[in-house]
């Protein structure tokens, strides 16, 4: 809007696109920040889950009676108890909130014990006897996609298959690249350990239950149904969460709190420990993607194909979803004509997988980024030059059909990521500390080599494939003082922040008060898939307007003016066209405006059989450039570097983008080369953070990051989600230095080049 | 069961009726009140539940709470008073090193610790230090940011 009246633009402090500090930052510094854990409930007993040993067995009996009769044992339920639907899940309810017939995976809950002190609870499930008949676990994704093996769920062993088909299926390129690439399996490994608090209401006929999610409704849905209570009867308030990453999405103790809540009649604290939290939560699917391209001789790409399938353990989860964008994001952030892509999910006996940050698109960029080096080798053509060749614009079409609608400045996230700051040369970070295997000083200087690899990547933001997404939002302003209130799980990524942000910027307001986040509002969708900035924020700015309008219309009544003359300039409202002006605080004083949105994106389709459809919302971009010494003799990496250039419509708080850059940045490099849910014939083997390896202070690269700011205009405030990005590309850029850097071994310390397995280990470039 | 004394944040605290076999992590927070320590690994590895014991930087899900009688214990409730946070938690908090906040407090702990033996520590030395202390969100970048930040402005402040 021009103003040309004497509004200045103005914005008032904390506003859009300055980086106002945390409203919860000194709670959490201080430690009285009360996450799901820290919960002060009086007189809680504790519960504990007792947890399957075995990957596949029939239970033949199972015996509680030793429990009961252990001092201070509360409460022991099994199957039997559980008084409605006896199964959950997110999109398809498969898990069983006990296995009373048959366990499909190390670590699947059998029964659960409340109790006055968890060493109760320990010798309470030590008691409980199961008798298993151990059967033959399916633990190959391969072998549960033969049509021959028998099925170890009543829904069968393939939890989705979809093709995506495009084009000419018959055209071919002058030069034809492919590979076969592996993905493990990485878990969240979030800090804050699930934790969960339920108080039953007297007469046990309603339930409130504090905890650390990342969808309040779509848990109190799934809760209510095993309760066989209606859903208002279950009061879901938001315990603080120390982190999420995906694996807050599914149900893990919430029913089984509930229900020994009710039973006792009297709270109950469930807190899984570390060990069980790897088997409590799903994790990244493991994949194995073959990928074949084809490109013209000047490096032009012709045709991809590809087949995926990914291990998406005992039950169901969002293996559908998270197949669905691995398979529409095989070509990447390139334009590709052609297009034959097949894709399965598949059950197996292994912990279950759904949810991690990246979604499926993680996967299938380590795969589409190796084709893209091996397909600039084969064209002599460098890697940033082939990827820009290719690069994608706005109006390009998929292989899904689907035209790119986004903002997409793919050109720009590879040009300006590669024209970011080259670390200092080796022999200047004389430090042995910054060698690969640091402060245990094993490496031999002449042994290391220097490599530097790119990734790029697209990420599709929001829900997808029809589903009717939104998030709500209330707003109300009463003398100058502004009160929001939403559903939005704040998991650490600082929704509460932007929140803040956005009213002040609408209403010209400096306090912003947040209500608790609990079910007493309508759902604001889950904190994932990118989404809460542009959904919640999105209802957040809704509200705002709409309360800005009541306030235009009053004072517009008040002053004689026509209520379309009035903006909000600093902390006052101002007439566009005249002088008159009055503080907001003063407008408000005596009144209150109260508005409730619900705020929706734009529709989406399912893909028809052939894998086309207007199956996304949006998509953001991203490159990075990763820098990593290596240690041949001994396999060791040093990732020294990491540069990035993201694209993310506009910064509405850029250090809290940055943060997401860099801690995403952090879990992918963790993934290239350090972490990986090792399970050996069904077996986790590194249930514990001395095993499961998480990038310290010593492995997180330096990052220098560019924010490339275009704003969306589809999104409500320009801006795009900017959480998973940053986690994506990461990885394979990671590795194809360290492709780059064993290619500089030649004579006897000749290196094998095909690194196509992450994370990669030691073993995988010393021994091989 | 066992009773004991411990002397917390400058306050003595009676715990009655425990077992000998709980952790002081488990003691502080379950039986104390005092839950700005957390438990995240519960093997010491990472440093989340971090506290002082006679002056040591110690995981508190490590030591025996029966084992620290007689020592002064500093939790992170102890190093200021609410809403009066102290540079180097001020720091954290605006130089956006607090995501999730779970690793916070022992985290705070630890650059405290650091900045006590170490004034001007290089990034070197504050990732070596801050190694033991695992943070999932933030990359660490702004915290070792924060740690620079009180780092210089002690220094200014000092004639």
């Amino acid at each position: 809007m021009t103003l040309t009246g004497t509004a200045t633009g103005r914005t008032v402090r904390g506003a859009i696109g300055q980086s106002p500090t945390r409203p919860d930052g000194v709670a959490k510094v201080q430690g009285t920040f009360a996450f799901s854990s820290d919960v002060p409930i009086d007189g809680a007993r504790w519960g504990m889950t007792l947890r399957s040993p075995h990957p596949y067995a029939r239970i033949l009996a199972l015996d509680v009676s030793g429990a009961w009769s252990i001092d201070g044992v509360a409460a022991v339920i099994t199957g039997d108890d559980v008084p409605g639907k006896t199964t959950y899940g997110l999109i398809t309810a498969d898990q069983p909130v006990f296995a009373s017939d048959v366990v499909r995976y190390v670590g699947e809950p059998v029964a659960a014990v409340a109790a006055d002190h968890p060493e109760t609870c320990r010798r309470a499930l030590d008691a409980i006897v199961v008798t298993y008949e151990v059967l033959e676990p399916l633990l190959d994704a391969d072998a549960a996609l033969d049509p021959a093996t028998p099925p170890i769920h009543p829904d069968g062993n393939v939890l989705r298959s979809q093709a995506v088909r495009r084009g000419d299926l018959s055209v071919t390129g002058a030069v034809v690249v492919e590979g076969t690439y592996e993905i493990g399996m990485q878990d969240q490994a979030f800090l804050g350990l699930e934790a969960a608090v339920a108080v039953p209401d007297p007469g046990g006929r309603s339930i409130e239950l504090y905890v650390a999610t990342q969808w309040l409704h779509e848990d109190r849905k799934q809760i209510a149904a095993c309760l066989d209570l209606p859903e208002e009867s279950v009061r879901l308030v938001l315990g603080g969460v120390g982190g999420a990453f995906g694996a807050r999405e599914d149900i893990s103790l919430q029913v089984h709190t509930c229900l020994l809540a009710l039973r006792i009649g009297a709270p109950v604290r469930m807190a899984y420990s570390r060990a069980e939290s790897f088997l409590g939560h799903v994790h990244r699917h493991p994949a194995r993607i073959w990928m074949r391209h084809h490109a013209t001789a000047g490096g032009e790409l012709v045709k991809v194909e590809a087949r995926f399938v990914l291990d998406g353990g005992a039950y169901a989860s969002t293996s559908s979803a998270v197949l669905l964008n691995a398979i529409t994001h095989t070509q990447g952030p390139y334009r590709c004509p052609n297009a034959a892509v097949e894709g399965f999910a598949v059950r197996s006996n292994h912990l279950p997988c759904g949810a991690m940050r990246g979604f499926g698109v993680v996967q299938a960029c380590f795969a589409h980024e190796g084709q893209m080096d091996k397909l600039a080798a084969a064209c002599g053509l460098d890697p940033i030059e082939m990827r820009l060749r290719n690069a994608l614009v706005t109006g390009d079409t998929l292989i899904t059909g689907q035209v790119m609608e986004s903002v997409a400045p793919v050109a720009r996230c590879i040009t300006e990521t590669a024209a970011l700051p080259m670390p200092l040369a080796a022999a200047a970070t004389d430090a042995v500390m910054g060698r690969p295997g640091g402060a245990g000083l094993t490496a031999d200087a002449t042994h290391v080599r220097r490599g530097v690899g790119y990734g790029v990547a697209m990420k599709n933001l929001m829900y997808s494939e029809g589903f009717d997404d939104y998030s709500t939002a209330r707003c109300v302003l009463a003398d100058g003082v502004v009160t929001l209130k939403f559903a939005t799980s704040e998991v650490g990524q600082g929704f509460v922040t932007i929140a803040q942000q956005i009213a002040r910027t609408v209403l010209g307001v400096e306090t912003v008060v947040l209500e608790p986040i609990d079910t007493q509002i309508g759902s604001s969708g889950s904190t994932s898939a990118s989404r809460q900035t542009w959904m919640s924020g999105g209802a957040v700015d809704a509200a705002c307007r709409a309360v800005r309008e009541r306030l235009f219309e009053h004072v517009g009544e008040t002053a004689g003016l026509d209520p379309l003359r009035l903006v909000v300039d600093g902390d006052e409202v101002a007439d566009s066209m005249g002088e008159f002006r009055i503080a907001v605080a003063d407008a408000s004083s005596g009144r209150r405006f109260d508005e409730t949105v619900e705020y929706h994106h734009r529709p989406t389709e399912e893909l028809d059989e052939d894998g086309q459809g207007n199956c996304h919302t949006a998509f953001a971009f991203v490159a990075h450039r990763a820098v990593v010494d290596v240690d041949a003799e001994l396999g060791l990496v040093k990732v020294v570097q990491v540069a990035t250039a993201q694209d993310v419509g506009r910064a509405l708080n850029p250090l809290a983008v940055l943060g997401q850059i860099e801690g995403g940045i952090s879990q992918g490099v963790g993934l290239a080369v350090m972490e990986e849910i090792v399970q050996v014939d069904g077996v986790i083997r590194n249930a514990n953070f001395t095993d499961y390896l998480l990038p310290t202070f010593l492995d997180m690269p330096t990052v220098v990051a560019t924010l490339i700011e275009e704003p969306d205009p589809q999104a409500p405030l320009g801006a795009k989600g900017v959480g998973e990005p940053p986690c994506i590309s990461v990885t394979p850029a990671v590795v194809a230095a360290i492709r780059d850097a064993l290619a500089q071994f030649d004579g006897p310390d000749a290196r094998p080049r095909a690194i196509d397995r992450i994370p990669v280990r030691p073993a995988d470039i010393a021994l091989a | 069961m066992e009773q004991y004394r411990l002397h917390v944040n400058g306050a003595e605290h009676d715990v009655v009726d425990a077992w000998l076999g709980e952790s002081l992590l488990y003691v502080l927070r379950e039986r104390l009140g005092l839950v700005a320590a957390k438990g995240a690994c519960e093997e010491g590895e990472c440093g989340s539940c971090s506290v002082l014991v006679d002056g040591h930087l110690v995981c508190s899900c490590l030591v025996l709470a029966a084992s620290a009688l007689d020592q002064p214990i500093t939790t992170v409730e102890g190093l200021a008073e609410r809403g009066a946070p102290t540079d180097v938690q001020q720091a954290f908090v605006d130089a956006g090193a607090v995501q999730c906040g779970f690793c916070t407090p022992g985290l705070v702990m630890a650059a405290h610790t650091l900045l006590d033996h170490n004034a001007e520590p290089s990034e070197t030395e504050i990732r070596e230090q801050l190694s033991g202390n695992i943070c999932r969100c933030t990359g660490y970048g702004r915290i070792i940011e924060a740690v620079q930040r009180v780092s210089v402005a002690r220094r200014e402040a000092t004639p």
